[in-house]
């Protein structure tokens, strides 16, 4: 008798290991280190492991290959999606130094499950099998929970935390439940052998229900309607900087299982789910964009725009083509940008003990802060979707690719909702420039790091969406994997 | 160097940021280094390419440099790439050439200017448009720097914008210019529409395909010509070119005479391609040059601005390249595009030095006599004068000379008639201003002490003095081989599929050319008889048909019909708009909408109690709806 060895190459998981070395090397001197060294090493160390990570990330284009017998995915998808999930996360970590320190809660178990969080993500983009995808979903959404309740003493940090764990919990259930019932109908909880068995021999009620099933689990994480309550409590309760951590993070990671779940196992029945993702689509944007309109703390005001922005990646998903994936890509890429740099004006501003969340407490930036209003201004125009910025050309390539698939109605439904989204967004850039500051706004302290930061990230908005070549490019080569 | 031609338009746009970003914290003499040497460096590299160019096999000509996809969407596709054949270069070589001379010219003339910065940002800015306008190698990236210009012209008419006259002037030019805009774009989606690509080379070369005269590409054709017309201040659209002048005299060199202007020309000739297939179109666009040629001429005789008079020469002369174009005479057009932007640059420039000497006076009445006080600036405006009359050897007569040659062979005798007739006129209102501005007596103020002007101004009047006077010599037209010109720019234009070649004799391209000869000299005879010889006379003139002189001096009351036909109504009707269709109804249903869509979100709202059960309902319901939907098939 032989056992099978399975080969395997570590350096195909090489961005996964550094980072969990990373998270576990963070607790261990958080343990056993001076009180000195914590906080200024902290953030800069987990850093240095999210750039270590890009670089192996980099190393891995363009190998197209599983490993772990077939158990992940090594290609251009998940490589695309690395890139977003290390970029957010980086932005997320240079963004929360001061911010933690304002609260004296820098503590190295914060950044350590940033990490982890990060290889949850990348785990859900590359899994080759379904329980390596809730796996992801579990290593992501942990961390995600303690990370809400990070502020132990102010009750709406507490109640974020729990509603997440419970309704997390609560919703996990249900994917994993979906992940049986395939495995009940098909006998395989592997992607490919999943799409070669419905492609041979069609849906049935098994594997009907466990998709379904698995909308609902994707669902709650990307904060589709009718699964999306949680969001703007959590939003609203959690530190900003998770909470702009948790708004692109979580989303787009979820986004890459659900694209890669469906256009890989389910392109063959489209029939059977673009409807019901339409119907969720049209009620996510619209339920996401119309509240949106009546909130005054920016925070929650973001949470709603976040849910708006799943209904457009929907849109794309529903197109179900090479060119609405490619859009999918590109807009999160953009959001990822985009929505962290707003967030990050947004920590700027609140300053200490988030103090000043009101969308009235923005008048007058635009004189006292010329340079914050105006980064904060091009990625409002971004989130609206105005040319020339890569908000826009995102929209662009979404609904674009739903006309092409014949979703006419879906896209003008869409387009409406973009119009709406530009009362509460551009409403901010009103105040900020139009009306005077009721009171002195006092000092915003920035550090040269967060300021280049958001300079970068508006300016790369603008770049990206001036030359979108080479990024489009990218994205399509990412999505090749999906034949139709 | 070819190949890194995109760094051409990328020296003045580095100029553009540099000045405009820290205009305000670098000290005035780095803003005039940056400001004119950054066009400097983009001539001395388009020289580079243009010397490349000529050493290059003929196979590898033309050269598209491709610089990165810039937008790509289903089957649409537009490229930033650059091409450079030799039309670009032509045009590439006139716009940073005469561009870097008046950006020196410029340092002195605006040297106490509080907005020194500022004004050499937009002139760099503009640069760097005009540039990407002549090198693009597609519809759209052309109509970019289109709009890129427009956009500087606005900025640098209105450039001293606490005056009324100036903002309205820009104003003016910026509206105009959207109508014929709109005319190019038009023409672009059409083209798009019909061939599927907005790439020149692919364009033309399907354009062959069609029959000729056939619909589309007439309209195609018209629709460019309408965004010709109104960057080109042709009828009907001229309107804006002469208020242009409110911006500062360099800028009307530059952008109002010597490039921005010609870029209808440039779009004319590049399209030749498209052009040549359709003759109604041809022959409108020789009709408008034409009319507008005369036009602006009889103008230019009654004006005593000397840039208004400069002002309609300009629109006058630009009939004349239309003119060209429409006979089938692209090469000429262009040539006279050239020579044009050397005298005219250097006329314009010249006005502006004996404005500077004169302390801002501009009315030709209360001038004279100033040739003995700024002797180089008389030389020189002297040289432009006789370039613009056509006056052999200078530049201006080879050019257009050939425009009055190819006006009759390929034309019509009707149009060399016509065009000869403002050549006369063109003669004798330019010596008008010469005789006006630097002869007779002096009627100047007694405080105003006209001065030469410092070298940094005159230099560049000197340098285009010689190239107005030499100018003309690469495109004689009589000798075979030796209209080095017509062969450089073969290649770039399409040829009017024509059955009758004929040659014309020696003699009578000779005889043609002492008759346009004559033709100035006449406008010349009468400008000197009526300003030199008897100074009563132009008074013994008007009062004898004052209706005619009423007629021409005030514009042919164009304005005022545009006004009483066009902008009022469309005020009027906005306003009724306004009042009653916007603040009624369309105010009505938006805040309609928007109480609707505020109930609404307050009801959604409610539905956000912040129970978690209630939120654990609605996943459940979600998650019955599903499973519903999917069981019950």
């Amino acid at each position: 008798m032989s056992i099978d060895i399975p080969t395997i190459c570590l350096t195909n998981i090489g961005p996964l290991i550094t980072l969990s070395v990373a998270g576990l090397l963070l607790l261990l001197f958080d343990a056993f280190s001076g009180k000195a060294m914590k906080k200024a090493h902290f953030h800069q160390f987990s850093l240095v492991a999210v750039v270590i990570a890009l670089l192996q990330t980099v190393w891995l284009w363009n190998r197209q290959t599983t490993d772990f017998s077939r158990m992940i995915y090594v290609d251009n998808f998940s490589f695309f999606f690395n890139v977003i999930f290390l970029l957010g996360t980086g932005i997320s970590i240079i963004l929360s130094v001061h911010y933690l320190e304002n609260y004296r809660k820098n503590y190295g178990e914060y950044y350590a499950l940033m990490l982890f969080a990060a290889v949850g993500m990348i785990l859900m983009a590359a899994g080759g099998n379904l329980v390596i995808i809730f796996l992801g979903v579990e290593i992501l959404s942990i961390p995600i929970y303690i990370l809400s309740g990070l502020f132990r003493e102010d009750l709406k940090s507490n109640e974020a935390a729990l509603k997440y764990l419970l309704l997390g919990a609560f919703s996990s259930a249900f994917l994993l439940f979906g992940i049986a019932m395939l495995y009940g109908g098909t006998g395989t909880f592997y992607l490919a052998d999943l799409a070669a068995f419905i492609k041979k021999s069609g849906m049935n009620g098994f594997t009907y229900v466990g998709m379904g099933l698995l909308i609902v689990g994707f669902g709650f994480k990307v904060s589709m309607a009718p699964f999306h309550m949680w969001t703007p409590d959590v939003y609203e309760g959690a530190p900003t900087s998770i909470t702009a951590f948790m708004s692109v993070g979580t989303k787009a990671a979820a986004f890459a299982a659900f694209l890669r779940v469906f256009l890989e196992v389910f392109p063959t029945v489209r029939m059977e789910w673009d409807l019901l993702l339409w119907v969720a689509a049209v009620a996510t944007m619209t339920v996401g964009n119309v509240t949106a309109l009546a909130q005054t703390n920016i925070k929650r005001m973001l949470a709603y725009s976040s849910i708006a922005h799943a209904g457009y990646i929907l849109v794309g998903l529903i197109a179900g083509n090479q060119l609405g994936a490619t859009g999918i890509l590109y807009y999160l890429l953009a959001y990822t940008i985009m929505n962290l740099g707003a967030f990050g004006v947004v920590i700027a501003v609140a300053r200490k003990k988030d103090n000043y969340l009101n969308i009235y407490d923005y008048a007058g930036l635009g004189f006292q802060y010329p340079g914050l209003a105006a980064v904060m201004s091009v990625f409002l125009f971004s989130l609206v979707g105005m040319p020339p910025t890569a908000g826009f050309l995102g929209k662009f390539y979404l609904f674009s690719a739903a006309v092409e698939a014949g979703y006419i109605w879906l896209v003008i439904i869409a387009v409406i909702n973009s119009l709406i989204s530009v009362y509460y967004y551009l409403r901010i850039t009103v105040i900020m420039y139009m009306q005077p500051a009721e009171a002195d706004l006092g000092p915003v302290a920035m550090t040269p790091v967060v300021n280049a930061t958001l300079i970068i990230s508006a300016l790369a908005v603008l770049l990206i969406g001036i030359f979108p070549g080479s990024i489009f490019q990218l994205a399509m080569n990412s999505v090749k994997i999906f034949g139709s | 160097m070819i190949q890194y031609v995109w760094l051409v338009p990328v020296f003045p746009l580095i100029g553009f940021l540099i000045n405009g970003l820290l205009g305000k914290k670098i000290s005035k003499n780095t803003v005039s280094l940056v400001g004119p040497g950054s066009v400097g460096l983009s001539f001395a590299w388009v020289l580079g390419c243009f010397w490349e160019y000529l050493h290059l096999p003929a196979k590898a000509k033309p050269v598209e440099v491709f610089v990165f996809n810039w937008i790509t969407s289903g089957t649409f596709n537009a490229q930033a790439a650059f091409l450079v054949d030799p039309l670009s270069l032509v045009m590439l070589l006139v716009v940073s050439g005469v561009g870097f001379l008046i950006h020196i010219y410029s340092v002195g003339y605006m040297h106490d200017d509080p907005g020194y910065a500022r004004y050499f940002s937009y002139l760099n800015l503009f640069v760097v448009n005009m540039l990407i306008l002549v090198m693009a190698n597609n519809f759209l990236l052309m109509f970019v720097g289109w709009e890129g210009v427009g956009l500087c012209s606005y900025l640098l008419i209105g450039y001293w914008y606490e005056k009324q006259s100036a903002s309205d002037a820009g104003k003016k030019a910026f509206v105009v210019n959207r109508i014929g805009d709109f005319g190019f774009l038009l023409g672009i989606f059409l083209i798009f529409y019909t061939f599927g690509t907005v790439n020149f080379r692919e364009v033309f070369a399907q354009a062959h395909n069609f029959p000729v005269g056939s619909a589309i590409l007439t309209i195609i054709t018209l629709c460019l010509f309408v965004g010709a017309t109104g960057k080109s201040a042709q009828i009907p659209l001229y309107t804006w070119l002469p208020d242009a002048m409110e911006g500062p005299t360099p800028v009307s060199a530059l952008i109002h005479a010597a490039t921005m202007v010609t870029a209808g020309v440039y779009m004319v000739a590049r399209c030749s391609a498209l052009y040549v297939m359709a003759p109604i179109s041809m022959t409108v666009v020789a009709v408008i040059g034409l009319a507008t040629a005369f036009m602006a001429a009889s103008i230019g005789l009654a004006q005593n601005d000397i840039k208004r008079v400069l002002a309609y020469s300009t629109v006058s002369q630009l009939g004349y390249m239309f003119l060209a174009c429409g006979v089938g005479a692209f090469v000429a057009a262009i040539f006279h595009l050239m020579t044009h932007a050397f005298f005219k640059a250097l006329l314009f420039l010249g006005s502006g030095s004996v404005i500077h000497g004169m302390h801002g006076e501009q009315d030709m009445r209360k001038m004279g006599a100033l040739k003995n006080k700024m002797p180089i600036t008389y030389a020189v405006m002297l040289v432009g004068t006789l370039a613009i009359a056509g006056i052999f050897p200078f530049a201006g007569f080879f050019s257009k000379d050939e425009i009055l040659f190819k006006a009759l062979t390929d034309g019509h005798v009707g149009y060399w008639a016509i065009a000869s007739l403002g050549a006369m006129m063109t003669a004798f209102y330019m010596f008008r201003l010469i005789f006006m501005t630097f002869y007779g007596e002096k009627r100047w103020d007694h405080h105003v002490h006209p001065h030469e002007s410092p070298p940094v101004m005159t230099i560049p009047l000197i340098i285009l003095a010689i190239l107005s006077t030499v100018g003309g010599f690469v495109g004689i037209p009589l000798i075979q081989g030796w209209n080095v010109f017509h062969e450089f720019l073969a290649p770039s234009i399409a040829h009017v599929a024509a059955g009758h070649e004929v040659h014309h004799s020696m003699t009578f391209e000779v005889m043609m050319m002492l008759v346009s000869m004559g033709v100035a000299g006449i406008g010349i005879f009468i400008a000197y008889k009526m300003y030199i010889k008897q100074p009563e006379l132009p008074a013994q003139v008007t009062a004898k048909v004052p209706g005619l002189y009423d007629l021409i001096y005030n514009k042919y009351y164009v304005d005022e019909i545009y006004d009483a036909t066009v902008v009022e109504p469309i005020k009027n009707g906005s306003v009724f708009l306004w009042q009653e269709a916007d603040s009624k109804v369309i105010d009505g249903a938006v805040n309609g909408t928007a109480s609707v869509v505020d109930r609404l979100s307050l009801v959604i709202r409610k539905l956000e109690t912040g129970y978690v059960q209630n939120y654990a309902l609605g996943i459940l319901i979600g998650v019955a709806v599903i499973t519903g939907y999917y069981l019950g098939r």
